[in-house]
């Protein structure tokens, strides 16, 4: 790790100011992601600019919506009332995360902004267009068994990591930022990136913003029937192979809305539209869930390694559906 | 050899003498030992697999802040050891291995090309991120599978064919079965990060804190290697914190480490890094391995062959038993074996619990039980048609042997007559439930061991030996012994370790030490009681050893009199005894084979939409002769299990064979089991006392924890699912597809 300087501001705006005036620096706030890279050599910000101590760690409901602070702990909110209450499917999809101890520093903002897990990326000495543009994919024809089947392009095949992200892009949440131009909402769709020719980049954030929230509308049927789905390669602590969020707004045996998005499969959280659009309407059956599974993953494509995600990301949609409904 | 003791009573239940120490923080291991002037030394590895260095930039380190040497194969002080060839008398642990800073060529990805010292870690961290290297780069040999197709095993007399009657016999028998089996790299990855600490002390002597499982062995390979007297190398290692066969050698950054103390006259303490544990410590090398059964339509297997391919260094041969349980379990007589072994871009992999044993057992357990279903028998009952009742090598007697036992016992325990004999028959909450189980059986050993004695005038005994604990609770069971023996309180039995000031204990290893040391202590407590007994014949007359009784602390004579024995001690005018105690191998073993035996039932769900499998049931069930020390020795079967469950369901080292690299070697990547994975892992011994091998009635009993459990695990799985798996890990995609 390098040298670098250190400040903790006290108000956003000072906060960005201080990342505005300096390229090298960067933002902190948990530290559970930023650190690890610095350590391994992959990121080597030479400011670090601490804001843990911004006043933006509230979470609370105004009206339809829910506001949550990007510095509260992914701890507090998956344990908030409120989160447990309106949006359960945000807060099952933070318990399936990390372990209780990383939850416990690890904030919004840095969730959203964790980087992919792609062993070519944390070690220097491979190749990785993502750290290194130009330098080839490591991963395309190498260890790919964690890799995105979906959005993908042969400069970066890299998942985005986060549990968190796919319940946010499920719920249709928006990410509310601040940088020296004023502030402005994405939707969370519209957040993160794939990668396509720019791996490099993540996500939509302009230089100097500062991510200060995120808004999750509230919608009380599709909170009955919520479930997160997590597929790991051992019971806790270990990222998804593939996971799925759900919501459904049921009436009786019919399925009004579904919300659907899928995680370990892209550059970013998958939203499942096709699959939503099909079930809309439609009877909760197995035939039913099947046929939006296949349709969900039409696009998808293995790259060796990871080829079984061609069966398990259908598989877990299906079995996430079944548990959901009760058929 | 008489037996000291009834070897029918049971000891009785005590707590590890040194938990409290260690879950307290207490405990003192060597990353964390703390000296006057210390500097930290910090390793940097090649990024290439095979080559060689063709210029090392060392400046801008040597200019960053805090930097005190660096030291690369250009400028290090010559290792005097090195300049001799290997002496395969010294044996593995003696020494040997990669001549570090010795030369320019890069054997395998990570091999250290230099050593950043500092004064303090994260300085010397930092140093060692700016050396650059450039390399004449030339190709990687990392795959096995690429080795079989292309390459020539070493060639040698470990390496020929065993054939013991028929060779081909399996292939005309009535029933066969046969596979290919394969298991990744497993690295052994303690807790506790591999870590020493040297400090000179003069020209011609140094001390150094090293977490290792063998305090002698350390002491000899250092002085090996630096030309030094034995006696002037100084080794501790009070603590050790977990091992598992990787800290049974001294590997090259601990001569790094006093290389550096030297240069610098200051002392160096190295700790190697997470990723360095998964390539400078050894590891489980990877084997493929095919095996083939034939038998007779009742069970009886007729012949068997068994090839097994595994990697090695391409500096030094390493090899195990992977076909030595085949040539052992069970009675057959007609067999084959061979072993190869390929050179590779590889460190040198070392034993790792359980050792070839565990991974021999993979193949042949889940060859048993394809063939309890082909033969539609079960598994329990095949393996009792073919119990081997005496050594199928050389005929011997086995010096105990209660297998048949083990069975019977693990089964009632697990509730084994619950299962359903046919594959995919059970189900609970929409998951398939499959029982497995599988045996495994390890050679039960005695070696050489050396101990001090002292009893004080306040009561304490004090037992010393240069032994290590790397978790087993080697200072508990000889607490265990000492107290019950003396009929002393465990609180005034004091047991010391991890000093190679004291008399030579035995390596850590094999599964040997409480019955090597054991015996050793369980014979100084007995000329204790002789000298005792002397004492008072100064008092009483004539009083024969096998007249007194020990309890309480005191001497209970015929006549209804009583001494305590520190009143014997004042009454003879002495301090103290003291006395030195050694024990060798039991000549009598020759005419006798010996074994420890395991039988390991598991129960899993595996859920058949996504492949999942989650153990919901572990029985392991010893024969390791009589328990010394019963909770050490459960909590050695649970770790045993839990180190099971993460061979069968998700160790694997990833390397990209393109590079030569290691992909995951990190914890983030590299799956071990967390709590969540390992269920409440039952126990039961047949505890009975093997009464041969040594006075104490034990066996060995860290590897048996181990050996089988992988199989158990791929036998529930096919039970659950009807889908024999025969590569590890099993991970959901190997389930699904
Ligand atoms: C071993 C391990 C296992 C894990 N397992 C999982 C898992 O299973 N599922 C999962 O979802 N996650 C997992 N994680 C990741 C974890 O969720 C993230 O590390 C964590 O959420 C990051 O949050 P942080 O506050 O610590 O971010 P930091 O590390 O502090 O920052 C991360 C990045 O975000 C930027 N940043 C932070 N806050 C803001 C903001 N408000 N505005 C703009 N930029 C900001 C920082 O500059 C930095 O680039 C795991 C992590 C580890 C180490
Ligand atoms: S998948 Fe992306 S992150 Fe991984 S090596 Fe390729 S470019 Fe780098």
């Amino acid at each position: 790790m390098i040298n670098f300087d250190y400040s903790k501001p006290a108000t956003v705006g000072a906060a960005i100011t201080a990342l505005s005036k300096d390229t090298k620096a960067k933002f902190i706030a948990g530290g559970t992601n930023l650190v690890d890279l610095m350590k391994r050599g992959v990121t080597t910000p030479e400011k670090l600019i601490d804001i843990t101590g911004l006043p933006l760690k509230g979470i609370e409901q105004s009206g339809t919506v829910v506001r949550i602070g990007a510095l509260a702990l992914n701890s507090e909110v998956a344990e908030n009332d409120i989160v447990k209450k309106q949006l359960p499917l945000l807060s099952q999809a933070l318990k399936a995360g990390a372990s209780a101890q990383i939850r416990n520093m690890a904030t919004v903002g840095g969730n959203m902004l964790q980087r992919t897990r792609c062993g070519y990326f944390y070690d220097t000495a491979m190749p990785c267009n993502k750290r290194e543009p130009g330098t080839g994919c490591g991963a395309l024809q190498g260890y790919n068994r964690m890799h995105a089947i979906l959005g993908a392009s042969d400069s970066c095949i890299a998942v985005h990591p986060s549990d968190m992200c796919v319940a946010l892009a499920a719920l249709d949440a928006t990410v509310v930022v601040q940088g020296p131009g004023g502030t402005r909402k994405l939707p969370f769709l519209d957040f993160h990136r794939l990668p396509g020719n720019t791996p490099e980049k993540d996500n939509n954030l302009q230089r100097g913003e500062l991510i200060t929230g995120v808004e999750v509308p509230v919608n009380p049927s599709l909170a009955q029937h919520s479930l997160y789905t997590k597929i790991r390669d051992r019971a806790s602590y270990a990222f998804a192979l593939v996971s799925v969020a759900a919501a459904l707004d049921m009436k009786g045996k019919t399925i009004r809305q579904a919300r659907l998005a899928m995680g370990g499969v892209a550059h970013k959280p998958w939203r499942l539209t096709i699959a939503e659009n099909f079930l809309q309407g439609k009877e909760a059956t197995v035939a039913n869930f099947q046929q939006a599974a296949s349709l969900a993953l039409k696009e998808a494509k293995g790259y060796g390694y990871n080829n079984f995600k061609l069966t398990l990301g259908p598989n877990t949609l299906v079995q996430t559906l079944k548990t959901l409904t009760g058929v | 050899m008489d037996n000291f003791f009834d070897l029918n009573i049971p000891f009785a239940e005590i707590d590890r003498v040194d938990g409290k120490a260690k879950v307290t923080g207490k405990a003192d291991y060597v990353a964390e030992h703390d000296l006057p002037n210390l500097t930290y030394g910090v390793l940097v590895g090649s990024t290439i697999a095979n080559g060689t260095v063709t210029a090392i930039d060392t400046k801008s380190a040597e200019r960053a802040p805090g930097v005190l040497a660096v030291i690369t194969h250009l400028n290090a002080p010559k290792v005097p050891g090195y300049e001799e060839g290997e002496n395969p008398a010294k044996g593995r642990t003696g020494g040997g291995g990669l001549k570090i800073f010795n030369d320019n060529r890069i054997r395998f990805n990570g091999q250290p090309i230099a050593l950043v010292v500092a004064d303090t870690f994260e300085r010397a961290t930092y140093a060692a991120s700016l050396i650059k290297a450039q390399y004449n780069k030339e190709a990687p040999h990392t795959s096995l599978a690429d080795a079989i197709k292309n390459d020539k095993p070493i060639e040698g007399d470990n390496y020929k064919e065993a054939v013991r009657g028929e060779k081909d016999a399996w292939k005309t028998a009535p029933v066969k079965v046969e596979g290919t089996y394969i298991m990744p790299i497993q690295v052994h990855n303690p807790m506790e990060l591999h870590a020493t600490i040297a400090r000179w002390d003069g020209d011609d002597k140094v001390t150094v804190w090293e977490k290792t499982q063998g305090v002698v062995s350390t002491q000899q390979s250092i002085a090996n290697a630096f030309k030094l007297e034995q006696k002037n190398v100084q080794v501790y290692a009070p603590y050790v914190g977990g091992g598992f066969g990787s800290a049974l050698r001294t590997w090259p950054h601990a001569i790094a480490a006093v290389m550096a103390a030297k240069k610098l006259g200051r002392p160096v303490k190295l700790v190697l890094t997470r990723p360095q544990m998964f390539m400078l410590v050894g590891y489980r090398p990877e084997a493929i391995q095919h095996i083939s059964i034939g038998a007779t339509p009742d069970g009886k297997i007729v012949g068997m062959r068994h090839d097994a391919y595994a990697v090695t260094s391409n500096y030094e041969n390493f090899n195990e038993g992977l076909v030595a349980q085949t040539k052992q379990l069970y009675a057959c007589a007609n067999l084959a074996t061979k072993y190869n072994i390929y050179p590779m871009n590889l460190s040198t992999p070392t034993w790792m619990r359980g050792p070839g044993e565990a991974t021999g057992s993979f193949p042949l357990e889940c060859a048993l039980d394809e063939l309890s279903y082909a033969l539609n028998l079960d598994p329990i009952e095949l393996r009792k048609r073919n119990y081997a009742e005496t050594d199928p090598e050389n005929g011997k007697p086995y010096s105990s042997k209660f297998l048949r036992e083990a069975y019977d016992l693990g089964a009632e325990k697990f509730g084994w007559k619950g299962r359903k004999p046919q594959p995919r028959s059970m189900e609970e909450d929409g998951w398939l439930v499959g029982y497995g189980m599988s045996s495994g059986m390890f050679g039960a050993f005695r070696g050489e061991g050396r101990v001090r004695l002292k009893f004080s005038g306040d009561g304490m005994l004090t037992i010393q030996s240069a032994v290590s604990d790397s978790g087993p609770g080697t200072a508990t069971a000889m607490t265990r012994i000492a107290s019950d023996a003396m009929g002393l309180p465990v609180n005034k039995v004091n047991f010391e370790l991890g000093n190679s000031a004291f008399p030579p204990g035995p390596t850590q290893g094999g599964s040997s030490t409480t019955s090597t040391l054991g015996t050793t202590v369980s014979m100084a407590c007995d000329s204790l009681k002789k000298k005792l007994v002397e004492l008072l014949k100064t008092q009483e007359s004539e009083i024969a050893l096998a007249d007194v009784q020990f309890a309480q602390g005191e001497m209970r004579l015929k006549n209804g009199k009583s001494i305590s024995y520190t009143d014997a001690l004042k009454a003879a005018n002495l301090p103290s005894i003291e006395l030195t105690e050694s024990s060798g191998r039991n000549p009598e073993m020759q005419k006798y084979s010996a074994y420890s035996y395991s039988v390991h039932f598991v129960r899993v769900k595996v859920h058949p939409l996504t492949g999942v499998v989650r153990i919901d049931k572990v029985v392991s069930a010893g024969d390791a002769g009589r328990i010394i020390s019963e909770k050490t020795a459960a909590s050695q079967m649970k770790g045993g299990a839990v180190g099971g469950i993460g061979g069968a369901l998700m160790e694997e080292g990833v390397i990209d064979h393109r590079y030569g690299r290691w992909v995951n070697n990190n914890f983030a990547d590299y799956h071990v089991p967390v709590h969540a994975d390992v269920p409440d892992v039952e126990v039961v011994f047949v505890n009975k006392p093997d009464p041969v091998l040594n006075p104490n009635g034990s066996k060995g009993m860290g590897e048996i924890a181990l050996i089988g459990f992988a199989a158990a695990v791929a036998n529930a799985v096919y039970h659950a699912t009807g889908k024999r798996i025969r590569e590890l890990p099993i991970t959901p995609d190997k389930v699904l597809l």
